[in-house]
């Protein structure tokens, strides 16, 4: 046997070893199930904006990469123009947080199983709710929260759809509908 | 088997169970790519060897694809949603193993020696039972909470099977440690390694009742919880078992296994970082004390602090009764001359290290043919074996199972540790044998059970929670949960 196919077929099993492994963790990725967490941004990223917003992006595309198993049975077609796409965190400990909407329900709380923990003393564990209506609004609804929740200015009592760019206020954290 | 039968018919969280599909045919394409790849090996082996594909080629590559074919349909049929990534992963080391194996096989130095014996062939059929048990495993274990009943069942037959290699006349003293048992007519078996797997059920269930108590009464000192005095009992039982094994067995590998498991596994149920010092400190102390007075251990100890000493040793004469082994420093060079892409399939010289080239030092022949690159990869298919049973564990809805999960590749994942750093030359070295890819029946058997037990418990773990069924009482009592 030559040395030249011998040294091919040295490195091609390797190859093909290596290639194993790689397919192997790619199985692991697309495996991870169980409660899917909303990466936040740490309070040492809020400190450096210019990367928080590359972080930002990259968990956006993470996001949209990966939809809800919800999507399609509410919403669908239905939103319109002005339809709101995100939802932003602007103040707090989660500043720079967004997630895609895509019609999925999006629960606030300091719950470790809400969509956005909140790391917030005046948050609830079970805080607030944000849903998709059969009109295709989004509407924020208070979920008997110990400190309310405030849209502006004022305290929510019933559920209430949100306008774009108006500040919901949960203990210091505050959050946006974006476009 | 489709992954649509679980999608959540809720609508107020979106958080929460995302349907786990079966998986099952990801693990049947794995599996194809794990039999090919041991085939190829085989073909290289020969093709560098004698110039020839091997004739044996068709009759390995057909009884691995048999064996699992088997173990896939058992997997299919008896634990459907069981993670698709534990079968392939043990298939392709048993594969490389039985590779090395046949490829030590043919060394003409290796067949010279008076005790030599084909052993591609018995490690198949081991590698047969092995799939066998891991069936049977399958279809007999429903339900992993089962061994919790049988907690001190299995404390005692731990200790049997580890004082089994004691009893005169049965136990085997197998250059220096004596952890071989002889069956007349079967050959020799080494209990320790299913003694590892009795032993985890015996932890889970015995941590499982009493964490609470180990994990609350404790008094904090310097950052540390310190745990009561009386609480400190089970660990030092565990430890002063441990060292009996280091005294009487004079086996370093398998007590600092069960020790190292212990520790892991009262860790994991209690939370608190104070057991991994005192188990640390512990086994520093026992290792030590007894090292300084046990022949066989400081042996051991020199052969790794100084292994070239002990290689001209081994070429000379000696009369201070002491058995003289170059095989550390043989897989050393084995090793080094490997470099970074290794030498190829067989056209290194690992035979060299003769005696338990093809069982214990089994890895050198891979660092040697496959290099760097090859030792990497087997040593990330481990990791993956043993993520994927922590990734059980941390899904298993029942500490019992978390436990067992935890104790078992815990387990696994130390004794990987334990054989390639002896080999490399990083901890003296021990008795055991790297799982799955050492030629020897027990290593097999014990390590098949052991994914089988990963394999019910992450099915359990996986499967999903089973829609409420309808039943006449439901509709007589009425059970009005909130939301």
């Amino acid at each position: 046997m030559s040395e030249l196919t011998l040294t091919v077929m040295r490195l091609g099993f390797l190859a093909v070893l290596w290639l194993f492994v790689i397919v192997a963790v790619q199985v692991i990725r697309s495996d991870l199930f169980g409660t899917r967490v909303t990466q936040r941004g740490s309070r040492r990223e809020a400190a450096r904006p210019q990367q928080s917003g590359r972080q930002q992006t990259r968990q956006q595309a993470r996001q949209q990469a990966a939809p809800p198993p919800q999507r399609g049975q509410q919403g669908g077609g239905r939103r319109g123009r002005n339809a709101p796409t995100k939802l932003v965190v602007t103040e707090g400990t989660l500043t720079g947080t967004t997630v895609a909407l895509q019609g999925q329900t999006i629960t606030l709380g300091r719950a470790h199983d809400s969509t956005i923990v909140l790391d917030d003393d005046y948050a609830s564990s079970r805080h607030a709710r944000i849903y998709l209506d059969q009109s295709g609004q989004w509407i924020i609804e208070d979920l008997g929260s110990t400190n309310g929740t405030y849209l502006d200015r004022s305290r929510l009592t019933t559920p209430t759809p949100i306008p774009l760019d108006k500040p919901i206020r949960i203990g210091k954290t505050a959050i946006e509908l974006r476009k | 088997m489709s992954s649509s039968t679980n999608s959540p018919t809720h609508h107020t969280s979106t958080i929460g169970a995302i349907g786990a599909p079966s998986r099952r045919n990801t693990e049947l394409a794995l599996l194809v790519f794990a039999v090919a790849i041991p085939v190829f090996a085989y073909a290289n082996v020969g093709l560098a060897i004698s110039d020839q594909v091997p004739s044996g080629l068709l009759s390995y590559g057909l009884g691995l694809g048999l064996l699992a074919g088997v173990a896939h349909l058992a997997v299919r049929k008896f634990a459907p949603y069981a993670d698709p990534l534990l079968l392939p992963l043990a298939t392709l080391l048993n594969g490389l193993g039985l590779v090395v194996i046949w490829r030590l096989d043919q060394s003409k130095l290796l067949q010279s020696l008076p005790n030599f014996v084909t052993a591609a062939p018995r490690q198949l059929l081991y590698t047969a039972l092995g799939i066998a048990l891991f069936v049977v495993v399958l279809i007999f274990l429903k339900d992993h909470r089962v061994l919790q009943r049988y907690t001190y069942i299995s404390m005692f037959s731990a200790l049997v099977l580890l004082i089994l290699p004691l009893v005169p006349g049965l136990g085997a003293n197998i250059y220096g440690a004596k952890i071989w048992i002889n069956i007349p007519g079967l050959g020799s078996l080494q209990p320790g390694e299913f003694a590892k797997i009795v032993l985890a059920v015996f932890f889970a269930g015995y941590l499982m009742v009493k964490r609470d108590a180990l994990a609350l009464a404790s008094r904090r000192f310097m950052g540390l919880y310190l745990p009561r005095g009386r609480d400190l009992g089970p660990i030092l039982v565990v430890w002063a078992i441990s060292i009996l094994i280091l005294v009487f067995e004079t086996d370093l590998g398998t007590s600092l296994l069960f020790f190292g498991m212990f520790v892991i596994m009262l860790y994991v149920a209690t939370e608190r970082t104070s057991w991994i010092v005192f188990g640390l400190l512990m086994s520093a102390a026992g290792a030590v004390g007894v090292a300084s007075f046990e022949p066989h251990i400081q042996t051991r100890v020199q052969a790794w602090l100084n292994p070239m000493r002990e290689y001209e040793l081994s070429r000379q004469i000696t009369h201070d009764g002491i058995l003289h082994s170059d095989q550390l420093q043989q897989a050393l060079w084995a090793f080094g001359s490997g470099g970074t892409l290794g030498s190829g399939w067989g056209q290194g010289h690992s035979d060299l290290i003769r005696f338990a080239a093809n069982s214990d030092f089994v890895l050198a022949t891979f660092g040697e043919e496959l290099g760097l690159a090859g030792i990497m990869a087997i040593l990330l298919i481990y990791g993956l074996i043993v993520e994927r049973g922590v990734r059980t564990a941390l899904a298993a809805r029942d500490p019992f199972g978390k436990l067992l999960a935890i104790g078992l590749s815990g387990a696994f994942a130390l004794q990987v540790f334990v054989v390639a750093g002896g080999v490399m030359g990083l901890i003296p070295l021990t008795g055991m044998t790297m799982p799955f890819l050492a030629y020897g029946g027990s290593s097999v058997l014990a390590n098949w059970a052991l994914i089988g037990i990963l394999i019910r418990i992450s099915d359990t773990a996986r499967r999903p929670a089973p829609a409420p069924v309808s039943s006449p009482d439901a509709e007589m009592t009425q059970v009005v949960r909130p939301s």
